[in-house]
């Protein structure tokens, strides 16, 4: 359990990246790779974490400012990179929408417009 | 390289990057442990700029050039998407073939669910600095909360509702703003992105001085981003095709 | 006397702003501005940007200019805010990304396509992204910036929707760079549970001294993995032939000549700051320096085997890497000085050729040296600008390629790689005989007719940047080109440019003095550098070696046939090197799989000597 979270975080990296590998639509590869950012996410907030600790949200007249809180940093990169990344993986799946319309087709080992 | 050549090359490779992230991650301090100076710093900081949401506090007032980039990010890549999905010179747009069938129910429960999503939105935009949440979720669920009308009405319908021009001109003046209120910062107080503003009450919705601000400023970005991204792929979709599918 | 908040340090945060600011105002009213409005806006945004890192490069001679964002000053040397750093090296980076992109807007006047004034836009963000990620000191702040250059790069690249290579380049280039960027970001959460915060000054303070154990390892992998895929080091370089080949020229010039060094740079700035003190500096000078001689022979090699002008170019830009990482890989301050000037220059030449390669898709619609055979024979300035191209990448005297050459190849020999100037002389020669090639056959008709089943990529396909070829080349088109092969003599000519780089190197291998200023705000002062003049023997005449060896490579590929010896050896080569030109194979799949073959080279260089 000490190293569970990030074991987990390393194979989830790994899985994406090897979806991209054996990917036969780029579409899948585009989703793929949003699967390995998802990794940094699973990483960020596996570091920022403390048992027992509250949220760092002191909003409600009930919760005090007390010192043990979560990490508020990780959890910060990860929201705003969430948000974020939708829209590069949307970037990308536009040009994937692109690659297929002028190559007819989205897979990878068909494109042979770029060798050597 | 053969497909089998890729994926055993990726295998032998893939193998050695893991047992090297696998020994690095095991000498991290074990997991819940309570080493974390920067929780400890940043605790301090946001409560003494009295924002009770100390995630917004870090986006929004510690590092705030942070959230400046990402929030560009977003920008140039709802640029992106509408300069790679535009129009080619052998592609044509039509006006979209009647609205399909549509179950009474579905129609109602979207036109139920659209005001009270888009007020959640905004809500949680507004007491970013208060309750969890802020410019970036809230901007999310309004920009898709809009949509309902799509899944629940018709295409024309959500056209009419959300002009992209408009959205347009939101993107460019929520992240313009952000930038602005940077530079107003560092004219003002010398303080580029500093939070100089009054500070308020502990708790109060206009608390923790330009947090609130610049999270209104990324949730209208947001928002406005999220429109105009889906409606290129929306318009892609239903307006526009290819020589060879009008022949058909 | 080193002050935080004062307007010197304001302008750090303003080169980031004011782009982002224009490109916002451009993208409200774009639509509605005529587009000589719109051009003049974005151009003059940039001269702003210049004239303010101009500036800033001016204050940094005296010391390292430092804003804490926000106004977050440390505290016991500890900080909970976002540092930007003003040294020489960064804002002078910063600066030549302002110039370029000032000059890939003035080429791009008026005739080149814009969608509303979105190419604007994106051209903006993409500068504001180099002078953040230039600028920054703080880790997770570089990822942001690295990946908003990515955004706008991979939407620059696509631009030409209807090329059907466009796209392709782009979603290769978008895939494996964004890879690289997470999985640089799982290395900075390493460093973050570590240290406890993600400033560079702080790391370095909490890492240095400390014996480096599988965390810190695993970390420098991830990260410098991250930088090295956007520098284009072999085995993550597969992304950038594919990129250039396809994207818009002035788009090319932005990559080629300040985005790929970037890359160089921020591993060379993390490296300092945060491992230096940490990793042991043999480990990691042997990793770059066989690592770039690799790069920069499979640059060349590739380099020659090409029939696309831009993707020669591409490749040779992937070859310069290798010099660059040669250079500073010695991890001596006269080697990062001579990475300095060689940057400088080849930004200078490569940018210039890329801008000659756009006036020969315009002119004759195809960059391909096979199609093009004698066409542009009646040309009159051009060709000979493309001939002096070509001999100032191969390293004549007195361009700034030759001179920073020069200099890395001094660094090199003091640090026991005799052979380093060997590999330098062979690789400019190489790059620059195949531009000198494609010069000589398309512009001076010389050679034979060449045979035409090259398995490379053709040229032909490639579509004109203007709504109609042009017939002459325009004066906005001219003046780029000249600019930036004078901005090249000059950092050859200009006195006392060695010597400013060898001070500029020496503050930027001092992570102790960085840290310090930046974390207590006094000035530290360094001892001065002793003066060195621009030019030894040595240099110039290694130089001019280069040069004529070009000329050589590229008399002996037009004239191949006639001389049938020639003829057998340079079709057994061609052999030889089918199986290197069989693996570019533009396949993302295979470029993932060469990154984590990339990966556990690196970490089986640092890792296991440690064990």
């Amino acid at each position: 359990m000490r190293v569970y979270a990030y074991l987990v975080a390393v194979f989830v990296l790994l899985v994406g990246a090897f979806g991209i590998v054996r990917s036969r639509n780029l579409v899948h590869a585009v989703v793929c790779l949003s699967i390995a950012q998802s990794a940094t996410y699973v990483m960020l907030l596996a570091i920022g974490y403390q048992s027992k600790a509250t949220p760092p949200v002191f909003g409600s007249p009930a919760t005090k400012p007390n010192t043990s809180t979560v990490e508020p940093l990780v959890q910060a990169m990860t929201l705003t990179d969430i948000v974020v990344s939708a829209t590069v993986t949307a970037l990308l799946l536009a040009v994937a929408v692109q690659v297929h319309k002028r190559h007819g087709t989205v897979d990878p080992n068909e494109l042979a417009a770029l060798r050597g | 390289m053969t497909r089998r050549a890729r994926i055993a090359l990726f295998v032998v490779a893939g193998g050695c990057t893991a047992a090297l992230l696998v020994l690095g991650v095991l000498d991290l301090p074990h997991f819940g442990s309570s080493f974390h100076p920067y929780r400890d710093a940043s605790l301090a900081a946001a409560v003494a700029h009295k924002t009770s949401n100390v995630i917004s506090s870090v986006n929004f007032d510690l590092r705030a050039l942070d959230t400046l980039g990402e929030e560009t990010i977003l920008l140039a890549s709802v640029i992106g998407v509408t300069v790679l999905l535009r129009p080619a010179e052998d592609e044509h747009e039509h006006q979209p073939v009647g609205e399909g069938r549509l179950l009474d129910s579905t129609r109602m429960v979207g036109y139920l669910f659209l005001p009270i999503t888009v007020m959640i939105g905004l809500l949680t935009v507004a007491h970013g600095a208060v309750t969890p949440g802020g410019g970036f979720q809230g901007g999310v669920v309004v920009g898709t909360g809009i949509h309902l009308l799509y899944v629940a009405g018709s295409y024309r319908a959500l056209e009419r509702a959300r002009p992209v021009g408009l959205a347009e001109l939101g993107e460019a003046v929520g992240a313009g703003a952000f930038a602005c209120m940077g530079i107003a910062g560092a004219l003002a107080a010398s303080s580029f992105l500093g939070n100089v503003l009054p500070l308020g009450a502990f708790g109060d919705l206009f608390s923790s001085g330009s947090v609130l601000f610049l999270s209104v400023a990324v949730g209208v970005e947001v928002a406005s981003a999220v429109v105009v991204l889906l409606a290129q792929f929306l318009h892609q979709a239903v307006e526009v095709t290819g020589e060879e599918k009008e022949a058909a | 006397m080193l002050s935080y908040d004062d307007s010197a340090s304001l302008l750090l945060a303003a080169s980031i702003a004011v782009p982002i600011i224009a490109a916002c105002m451009l993208l409200a009213l774009g639509r509605k501005l005529p587009r000589t409005v719109v051009d003049g806006v974005a151009a003059a945004t940039a001269a702003g940007v210049v004239a303010m890192l101009g500036f800033l490069l001016a204050n940094a001679a005296n010391g390292r200019v430092v804003n804490w964002v926000g106004n977050w000053h440390p505290k016991h040397g500890y900080s909970v805010g976002i540092v930007l750093v003003g040294d020489e090296v960064g804002t002078g980076i910063a600066l030549l990304a302002g110039c370029l992109v000032f000059l890939a807007l003035v080429y791009s006047w008026r005739y080149f396509e814009s969608v509303e004034a979105h190419y604007h836009c994106l051209m903006l963000l993409f500068l504001a992204g180099m002078v953040g990620f230039a600028l920054t000191g703080d880790l997770f702040d570089m990822f942001v910036f690295f990946e908003l250059m990515g955004a706008a790069a991979y939407a620059l690249t696509g631009f030409k929707v209807e090329d059907p290579t466009a796209v392709q380049g782009a979603l290769n280039f978008g895939i494996i760079n964004s890879l690289g960027a997470y999985v640089g970001l799982m290395g900075i959460g390493l460093l973050f549970a570590r240290v406890g915060n993600l400033t560079l000054p702080q790391l370095h303070d909490a890492l240095a001294h400390h014996h480096a154990d599988a965390l810190v390892v695993a970390a420098f992998v991830a990260v410098i993995t991250a930088f090295l895929v956007k520098g284009a080091m072999v085995p993550f370089h597969f992304w950038l032939a594919d990129a250039h080949a396809v994207a818009p020229t002035p788009v090319c010039v932005l990559f080629s000549g300040v985005m790929v060094p970037l890359g160089v740079y921020a591993a060379f700035r993390v490296y300092w700051l945060v491992f230096a003190d940490a990793i042991p500096v043999a480990d990691v000078r042997r990793t770059f320096v066989v690592l770039g001689a690799l790069t920069a022979v499979v640059g060349a090699v590739m380099c020659l085997a090409q029939r696309h002008f831009k993707r020669l170019l591409a490749y040779s830009t992937i070859a310069h890497v290798g010099l660059f990482l040669l250079a500073a890989g010695c991890l001596t301050e006269s080697g990062t000085a001579g990475a300095l000037l060689y940057v400088a220059g080849h930004a200078g030449v490569k940018s210039a050729l890329f801008l000659l390669a756009g006036v020969m898709l315009n002119r004759y619609g195809s960059v391909d040296e096979v199609d093009l055979f004698g066409r542009g024979r009646d040309t009159r300035l051009t060709k000979w600008l493309f001939a002096v191209g070509g001999l100032a990448l191969a390293g004549l005297p007195p361009f700034g390629t030759a001179i920073g050459k020069a200099v890395g190849e001094e660094a090199g020999l003091s640090s026991g790689y005799e052979w380093m100037p060997v590999v330098f002389v062979a690789v400019s020669a190489l790059t620059g005989g195949a531009v000198l090639r494609a010069t000589g056959r398309v512009y001076f008709g010389l050679g034979d007719q060449p045979r035409g089943e090259n398995h490379s990529t053709s040229g032909s396909a490639e579509e004109a940047e203007v709504p109609m070829l042009l017939s002459r080349v325009r004066i906005t088109m001219l003046v780029p080109i000249l600019t930036l092969l004078v901005g090249a003599l000059a950092v050859g000519l200009l006195p006392g440019a060695h010597h400013a780089a060898e001070e500029a190197a020496g503050h930027f291998i001092d992570a102790s003095a960085y840290a310090r200023e930046a974390l207590t705000g006094r000035a530290v002062h360094a001892a001065p550098t002793p003066d060195v003049g621009n030019w030894t023997a040595s240099g110039i005449l290694l130089g001019l070696l280069s040069a004529a060896l070009a000329v050589a490579v590229a008399a002996a590929a037009l004239y191949a046939r006639r001389l049938r010896l020639l003829d057998r050896a340079t079709s057994g080569l061609d052999r030889a090197t089918d199986r290197l030109r069989a693996l570019h194979s533009g396949h993302v799949g295979d470029y993932v799989a060469w990154m984590m073959a990339g990966m556990t080279v690196l970490g089986a260089f640092v890792g296991l000597p440690l064990r």
